[in-house]
């Protein structure tokens, strides 16, 4: 039998964790990267993020929020050095660092959000 | 051609150009195309910064208070500057090439690009909003 290839399994990751991350992320980052920690808006509190945390839809959107676009970025960023750096040679030790990495963020981000109080 | 081949002692070598590593920089069209594929570390960047501080939350509210603190540090203010802009320009290059990825046929006619690009942005205005609402609303 034929051996089967990886990469429409692998592209189907990158692509949702892309879609995941266009649509989350920047309203994410502006408020809890530049417009709290700025004083721009009143940042909400601790008591608050931590009802809004702990309520398990919004876990599981997070747990998504944080896998999937770290599997994006293992696919990109891989490609990435493929072509802007033409580093092929070294094609093992950057599929293990990149799906790795993403595969213990998946580990990391369940362990996390399993353990909010 | 003839019955038995002539068997040369050196494999011939295909003749390929030499690129250049730094082949991209160049043209701007090149360059857009390694910055939208670089956006991808801004995106890790994000869910790593995402973990410290559901990290920081189960610890407790000091704990909670110190990474607030952390985050206006100089420089994760400036890498949450850039970090956005790129994200943007992820998702501003993501949503226009869905056209491309999901061509929409209706009646074996090809819908115009803007007409399956434009419900992505309406799309992403709405949840950015139903997020804002939910994050700001006491």
């Amino acid at each position: 039998m034929a051996k089967r290839s990886n990469e429409p399994f692998l592209w189907s990751l990158f692509s949702s964790g892309g879609t995941v991350a266009a649509f989350l992320v920047p309203v994410l980052l502006f408020f809890y990267g530049l417009a709290f920690p700025l004083g721009w808006l009143a940042s909400p509190g601790y008591q608050s993020t931590l009802a809004l945390v702990r309520h398990p839809l919004t876990r599981l959107v997070l747990f998504v929020l944080c896998s999937l676009p770290l599997f994006h970025w293992a696919h990109r960023f891989r490609f990435t050095l493929y072509d802007g750096l033409q580093i092929k040679h070294l094609n093992e030790v950057i599929i293990v660092f990149c799906y790795g990495g993403a595969l213990v963020g998946t580990v990391v981000a369940s362990y996390i959000l399993w353990n909010i109080p | 051609m003839k019955e038995t081949p002539v068997y040369t002692e050196y494999h011939p070598r295909w003749y390929r150009a030499r690129v250049s590593t730094y082949w991209w920089i160049r043209q701007w069209k090149y360059l857009k195309f390694i910055l939208r594929e670089l956006s991808s570390l801004s995106v890790a960047y994000f869910v790593v910064l995402t973990l410290l501080q559901l990290r920081a939350l189960s610890r407790g509210p000091a704990s909670y208070a110190a990474f607030q603190e952390w985050l206006k540090s100089p420089i994760v203010m400036a890498l949450n500057v850039v970090s956005l802009l790129f994200v943007l320009f992820h998702t501003i290059t993501w949503f226009n090439l869905t056209p491309s990825a999901m061509p929409v046929r209706v009646r074996g006619k090809r819908l115009p690009d803007w007409m399956i690009a434009a419900p992505n942005y309406v799309a992403w205005l709405a949840l950015s909003a139903v997020i804002a609402w939910l994050i700001l609303r006491d």
